[in-house]
Parts: structure tokens; sequence; C-alpha cells
């Protein structure tokens, strides 16, 4: 049984299911907990697989899951409660209200898109540290977000592996 | 068409616009990070959720651990016979001190007590492992792996081998958060080693420290050693902590800028000991007394007349 690799917007997926989505995020957030200390370059993967649903399921994942997904990050972290809710509330924000534009383009286009928006996320959450007296990470703390950009192309397979359709032809089906 | 199981999405009940959404949690996240940073009263929500992750937190340290694990599986027995010697050649080099402290200290009680001074109470070191460096950027923290459960508490300082690397400022059920002195955040009161001017010692980011409000003709030379004062009553004494290595007598500010480096592996791995609480001492009665009885007195002679 083999996929369909295409991205063409007018191909049909399965619908998603919620606990594919839930187990994601999870996985996302134990990928995240891992302690990789000052090593740069890691990317947010919670910010990550959060802007995929945002984009592809805005109307399962939005900014409520962020705001939760936001304080676990917080605490996991030992930053300062609510820095993580406030950047991912503002992604999850871009990322739905551009998922019908940015679902038309190719991969590659839409990691384009990606980029600003995890770009904007970090600089949110540079701000609200540097207000708050915390010390600037220098600039290659933003490398992560183009990290996790290279990585979207990856990752859309991989989450919607679950919606692909099997390649046998129904020659009678309505759609 | 629709899939068992699956409802078609809703097209016209999407509860509240985007905006308003948006607006209700940024006002919600700019809260509680007033709350967090100006009143400090998120610790028990902080303290309940890491205890409910603490399992996943486990989970997610095991391929650290496992990494640790096979480097160490990998390192020769050459390299371990090597620092074996190495260490108990330094153990040998350091018995003198060690050997004659237990004398020195009976001496000090002695001497304390002819002085009529108070003792120095002796305080209990425990030893933790450092699990990671915490992942948040913006401070230099790093998670041991002793907590409530084995009595740290907050305000504890830790140590290691060469000096003072920092002070708990979260406990943890199992684990503690322990803020490095190169923490932006951070101060320690400290003295010269060598004429024993005092001073504020604080992070200065990048892994260095930054000697505070110091005259411009204050008496610092590079190369001096600077050890805690215990005036803070949370470190004790005589500690080192820093070295001088960068002073800047620009005309044009008021205050000296004093660069000093760590001399403990601050930001390095390895165990460190957490020090037992100090007894704060009382402040200091003796010129309260006399007003008190002053005023005392005063009364008197008002009930008196």
């Amino acid at each position: 049984m083999a996929v369909q690799p295409t991205h063409s917007s007018n191909r049909i997926l399965l619908p998603a299911r919620s606990w594919f989505i839930t187990l994601s995020i999870v996985a996302a957030l134990l990928l995240n907990l891992i302690p990789f200390g000052r090593i740069p370059g890691v990317p947010d993967w919670v910010a990550l697989v959060l802007t995929f649903w945002c984009i592809h399921q805005s109307l399962k994942v939005g900014m409520g899951s962020a705001f939760f997904l936001g304080l676990a990050m917080d605490v996991a972290e030992g930053s300062i409660m609510g820095q993580h809710a406030l950047a991912y509330v503002l992604l999850a924000f871009a990322a739905g209200g551009l998922s019908r534009r940015i679902l038309w383009f190719p991969l590659g286009l839409q990691a384009m898109h990606v980029l600003p928006m995890l770009l904007g996320m970090q600089i949110v959450m540079l701000l609200t540290r540097l207000i708050s007296g915390g010390e600037f990470p220098g600039l290659l703390w933003f490398l992560s977000s183009f990290i996790a950009t290279a990585l979207w192309h990856p990752l859309t397979y991989l989450l919607l592996l679950p919606q692909y359709r099997p390649t046998d032809r129904d020659e009678n089906r309505p759609i | 068409m629709s899939v068992v199981g699956h409802s078609p999405p809703p097209f016209f009940k999407r509860g509240p616009a985007p905006l308003a959404r948006l607006a209700f949690f940024a006002v919600l996240s700019v809260l509680l990070l007033i709350a967090d940073l100006r009143f400090h009263t998120l610790e028990w929500v902080r303290l309940a959720v890491s205890t409910a992750a603490w399992p996943l937190q486990r989970v997610a340290y095991l391929p650290v651990e496992a990494g640790g694990d096979l480097g160490k599986y990998f390192s020769a027995l050459a390299t371990l016979h090597q620092e074996n010697d190495e260490l108990r050649k330094k153990q040998v080099a350091i018995a003198n001190l060690l050997l004659r402290q237990q004398h020195l200290e009976d001496e000090n009680k002695h001497l304390r007590a002819l002085l009529d001074m108070r003792a120095r109470q002796p305080v209990e070191g425990r030893i933790a492992d450092i699990l990671y460096a915490a992942r948040d950027p913006f401070s230099r923290k790093i998670v041991i792996d002793k907590g409530l459960q084995q009595g740290i508490a907050a305000g504890q300082a830790v140590i290691d081998d060469l000096g003072v690397i920092g002070q708990v400022t979260r406990v943890f059920p199992l684990t503690a958060e322990v803020t490095l002195l190169t923490d932006k955040e951070q101060a320690i009161p400290v003295q010269v080693q060598r004429n024993g001017l005092r001073a504020i010692l604080a992070g200065a980011g990048g892994g260095m420290l930054e000697l505070r409000y110091m005259a411009a003709n204050a008496e610092i030379q590079l190369g001096d050693i600077l050890v805690t004062s215990g005036l803070d009553g949370i470190y004790l004494p005589g500690l080192p902590v820093a070295k001088v290595i960068h002073i800047d007598h620009t005309s044009s500010f008021s205050f000296a800028r004093i660069q000093c480096a760590p001399l403990a592996g601050v930001e390095r791995r390895g165990q460190v000991l957490v020090l037992g609480n100090r007894e704060t001492l009382p402040a200091p009665s003796a010129p309260a007394v006399p007003e008190e009885e002053k005023s005392n007195r005063g009364k008197r002679v008002k009930k008196g007349h």
C-alpha cells in the first residue's frame, strides 16, 4: 500500500484524527523536554508541530491549545510564566489566520511562510525577557527557527501520513 | 460525503472571532507574566505542574543519560587510571591541610571562646549531581538531582571543589534549580581577599561577572581574588568566588567597570555540594537597647512627675 506524495492543494485527505494530533503534540513536548543545554539550533518542536496543526487543522488546534502548551513549556523550561504562552498564542493566531493562504503553496513556499512566523515568535519571547531583565542569548539562538523551517518538508510528510488514501483507485468514487 | 465517526466541520458556529480570542489569550498571558515577575505568586502552580510532569521529564532525560553512559563505556581504561592517579596525588597533596583542619577548627573554637565571639556554626553539605543546564536561553541555571525530599531548600549556597557556583532558587520534590553566579539577576556579596574591601558581585552575561558600584579609585588590582564576605547570612565567609580579569577606569563613569571571571567551574558539568542552611545572625540590637532604656527611663520619669 503506497502513499501518494503529492501536495497539490486539490488533493483529498482523510480527516485528521484527534488522537493523532494529541499524540504528535505530546511527542513534540517530550522532544522539547530533552535537555540539550546550550547547544544552539535545537528546534522548538512544540512550536513547529503547533504551527503545522494550526495551518492544517485550524478548527481543531488554535489559540487555546497554544496557550496551554505555552504554559507547559514555561514550566518545563523554568522560564517566566506566560512567556511561551504569549509567543505561542501569537504564533497560533498568525498560523490560523494564514492557513487558507499557505495551504495553496508547494511545501518549499509554505516553509518560507513558516520561517517569519517562527522568527516572530522568538522575537516576542526575546522582547518579553529583555524587558524583564534577562540576558541576550546571542544571535545563534535564532538558528533554531531556521532549522525548524528546514524540517517543515519532512514533518509535513510525517504528520500527514495517517491521512493519505491508498492508491488503489475506485473509478466509481463520487469525488 | 462524510466518513463514519466524523461530522462535517461547523461552517457557521465557530465561536468568537480570532481577534477576540487573540486578545483574550494575550491579555491572560501578560497577566501571568506580571503575576510571575512582580508578585512571584505562581510558584505553587509551577511546583504542581512540574511534579505531575516529572515522569515525562525523566523519560526525556533518558537519551541524554544513555549518551553519557555510552561515552563512559568507550572512554578508555587508561584514561580512568590516569585520572585516578591524578586524584590520588591531589589527595596526598591536600592531606596536610585536611589533617590539620580539625586541629585548627578546635583551636579556632577555643580562641573564639576566649575572645567571647560567636562560634562559627559548622555547616553540612549534600553532594548533588548536575543533571543538565536548563533550556531557558535567557538565564543561567542548572538543574541538580536533589530536591525537597533530600532536604534542599531555596536559598542554599552551591559550591564545587574550586569555589561558589550559585544558589538554589527553586526546589521541586526530586530536583532543584540552581541559579549560577553568571546569571544577570544573581548577586553575591564579596570581599577582596588581599585587602578586605567589600563589594557586590553580579552576573554580567556571557559567563562573566561584574563588580558593581565600585568607585573609580577603589583599590582593586588585576588578578585579585574575591571571596564571599558572609555578610548576607547565606554564603559562608571565605569561599573563593571570582578573579578580577579586567579593570576599566574611564573617567566618564563615576564607577569603575571591573570584570571578573568565576573561579569555580560554573558552566561545567559534574558534582556540586549544596551547603546547608546558615543560621542568620540576629540583627544587631546593641545600639537599640540603650534607646529603649532611654525611652523607658523617660516614661518612668514622666510617671514619677
